[in-house]
């Protein structure tokens, strides 16, 4: 029978089923990270459970850190004490960590897959959101919460329905200054942010195949921003190629053997999905945000819709006065004080290199703030390697040191209440960025050429 | 966990769509490494302004609003996987959230705390909140075994669906772990026969 892309995997981790319809379910490899890990640690020791498979677990800090000085002790004592409390359960459980200044630390959905932790057709997962990130790979991952991580840490399994599977197709070439980030702006704004819930998405068609792995990445991080429980796009030559050589990726015979497993994973002709759309790149143009959830994205030279759109009431309206901007308006023009570029949406190499490519030799506007967060410490190092650093010194843009840093404004790195951010991050919640902060979502060209413009523009007409 | 079975009381609506997980409970508050004390800043910024003060006009802050039942616009917990945020509203003393859509992960979260994600029609979902601008104080009835909400004032039973293992695991208080746990054998026959080992 044909089968999905999903149900290939989904089947091959079922350790069985339950009446009721629940799955046993595998879970490959887990990611933990300084703030959903405590309480599970805490639990696992209040039960008097073991921690039942150390070495497939890896763990980073990265929400709570801070981006400049890392070398130095970390001043907020209630984040130290968190990542302490993580280097402290990760040796006391044997669990290998990429803590603060450590070569592989960064963000967990950039350090998994760089360092070839995220392979095809595994199931992995983390107590955060974004994890759907790792779909990218041709793998099942997605977030948990809390008690779901205790779960995966005493037996390695989850208790889950099976959901329901999505595909979204999007065929064509993509326009001049069109990214991955626009697409999947694009679809949320099509489909809202409740569109996908209780499905799967997998991603399909000539212009998902066309991306990079980053820009693969970029598309499957933000699934759960229409509600799915993750994204994935079949593993291709594009994915091989990325892996192969990647510190924790099979070597020799085992590589062979992997790719030839790999080169199974995919969607059969004739399987089935509950749900499925098409869209066409050629119709798919910058896009950013205009509300406070990720679904509010219109092409930026369009106009706010002047209407309440269909399924929404009362929040439009909240949504619009917390903007500070009025239905029917356009953004071409608006001042913006602060530029974010990171998080693990857009702070890859290559977003950094579209950055740095189009700032060379251009300076920010004088309004602007702009901090550049790379995902990792290998982000920052190969930044370094080719002398990206050093161009966007130039530009006025600051360089920081890796972790989530104003996507969630955990730690010091909060955009001021009633500022504007435009921002490369995948969330635009009131206060995301820090109480009273507004963020615009968009690509890191559209972030890049905001800088230099200090303002709102139509950035077609900057692409040379 | 604690056992749910009956539940009566008052409600307290939150008339707005698309709550994401960062309102109910702020990132800044995530630095805690236990579960509790979370409920004090829950809805902390739609709650009190940057001094501290309560907004007024804010539900939580009005007193003609109580009751263990906060019922909330559709969509309700998108956004984050943050467990906190049913911490926070479980400390918060609420027992049951009504809404006419969950977001997966924050359901999924609730019902490993003890805390009833009950969905019912956008129809229904309007009524009640009309019901409660009316009157602050009407009773709802929500029972578990019976997979009902009763509405005295309308005189009405709404049926709700829940998983059936999810349901028994409220009733009796279980949760996943003690399952999984059990599970021992057959994982490990499992992991023997693994296709790929990753
Ligand atoms: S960068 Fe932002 S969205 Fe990504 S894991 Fe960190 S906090 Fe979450």
């Amino acid at each position: 029978m044909a089968k999905s892309l999903f149900d290939k995997i989904w089947d091959a981790h079922v350790v069985r089923s339950i009446p009721g319809g629940l799955d046993v379910f595998y879970i490959d490899k887990h990611l933990i990270h300084e703030v959903t890990s405590p309480q599970a640690f805490a639990e696992l020791e209040e039960r008097h459970l073991p921690l039942y498979r150390k070495n497939q677990i890896v763990a980073t800090a990265d929400h709570n850190v801070p981006t400049k000085n890392q070398h130095l002790p970390i001043q907020d004592p209630l984040s130290r004490t968190q990542v302490d409390q993580l280097t402290a359960n990760c040796e006391r459980f044997d669990i290998e960590l990429f803590g603060l200044g450590h070569q592989n630390q960064g963000i967990v959905h950039v350090m998994g897959p760089e360092l070839g932790i995220t392979q095809p057709g595994m199931t992995l997962v983390c107590g955060d959101s974004h994890t759907s990130t790792h779909g990218a790979f041709g793998a099942i991952a997605f977030g948990i919460g809390t008690s779901q991580v205790t779960q995966v840490m005493a037996s390695q399994c989850l208790l889950l329905s099976r959901p329901k599977r999505m595909r979204i197709t999007v065929d064509g070439e993509l326009k001049p200054g069109v990214t991955a980030k626009d697409v999947i702006l694009y679809i949320i704004a099509q489909l809202g942010t409740g569109g996908a819930t209780g499905y799967f998405v997998e991603y399909a068609g000539s212009a998902i195949r066309s991306l990079s792995m980053e820009g693969r990445m970029t598309v499957c991080n933000m699934s759960i921003e229409m509600g799915a429980r993750g994204g994935m796009i079949a593993p291709d030559e594009t994915t091989f190629e990325y892996l192969k050589g990647r510190p924790y990726a099979p070597k020799g015979e085992k590589w062979e053997q992997a790719v030839a497993y790999w080169k199974t994973l995919h969607s059969d002709e004739g399987a089935t999905f509950e749900k499925e759309y098409t869209y066409k790149a050629e119709d798919i143009a910058p896009m950013i945000t205009y509300g406070t959830n990720p679904g509010m994205g219109i092409a930026i030279t369009d106009a706010i819709p002047s209407e309440v759109p269909a399924g929404e009431t009362v929040s439009f309206e909240k949504s619009l006065k917390y903007m500070g901007f009025k239905p029917g308006e356009s953004l071409l023009g608006k001042e913006i004080s602060h530029v974010f570029i990171g998080s693990c949406t857009n702070s890859r190499i290559e977003d950094l290199r579209t950055v740095a490519n189009y700032v060379k030799g251009k300076h920010k506007a004088d309004n602007v703030e702009a901090i550049i967060v790379p995902g990792s410490k290998q982000v920052e190092k190969q930044a370094k390697e080719e002398g990206l650093d050093k161009i966007l010194a130039e530009a006025g843009f600051e360089l920081r040191e890796p972790g989530c840093s104003a996507c969630l404004a955990m730690n010091d790195d909060k955009i001021p209440a009633g500022a504007y951010c435009v921002s490369t991050s995948n969330r635009n919640f009131e206060g995301r960025q820090g109480p009273g902060s507004r963020t615009l979502l968009a690509s890191p060209l559209v972030a890049a050429i905001t800088a230099v413009e200090g303002k709102i523009v139509d950035v077609n007409r900057y692409l040379n | 966990m604690e056992k749910f079975e009956v539940l009566r009381s008052a409600a307290v609506p939150l008339a707005i769509e698309n709550i994401d997980t960062d309102q109910i409970i702020p990132a800044r508050f995530l630095k805690a490494t236990s579960r509790e004390g979370f409920g004090k800043n829950l809805f902390r910024d739609w709650r009190y302004d940057s001094e501290g003060n309560p907004i007024e006009g804010f539900p939580l802050n009005d007193s003609r609003y109580s009751g263990q039942i906060l019922v909330a616009g559709k969509n309700f917990g998108c956004g984050s996987s943050r467990e906190h945020a049913a911490w926070a509203i479980y400390d918060a003393g609420f027992r049951v959230v009504i809404s006419s859509y969950f977001a997966d992960i924050f359901r999924g979260n609730a019902l490993n705390n003890g805390l009833l994600p009950l969905q019912v029609s956008d129809e229904v979902l309007q009524r009640i909140f009309q019901q409660i601008e009316a009157d602050p104080t009407t009773e709802f009835v929500v029972d578990l075994p019976k997979q009902e909400l009763y509405i005295p004032a309308w005189e009405e039973r709404i049926s709700f669906d829940i998983d059936a293992y999810k349901k028994e695991c409220l009733i009796n208080g279980y949760d996943d772990i003690d399952f999984l746990v059990n599970q021992k054998e057959a994982i490990e026959a499992y992991e023997k026969n693994r296709i790929w080992a990753y």
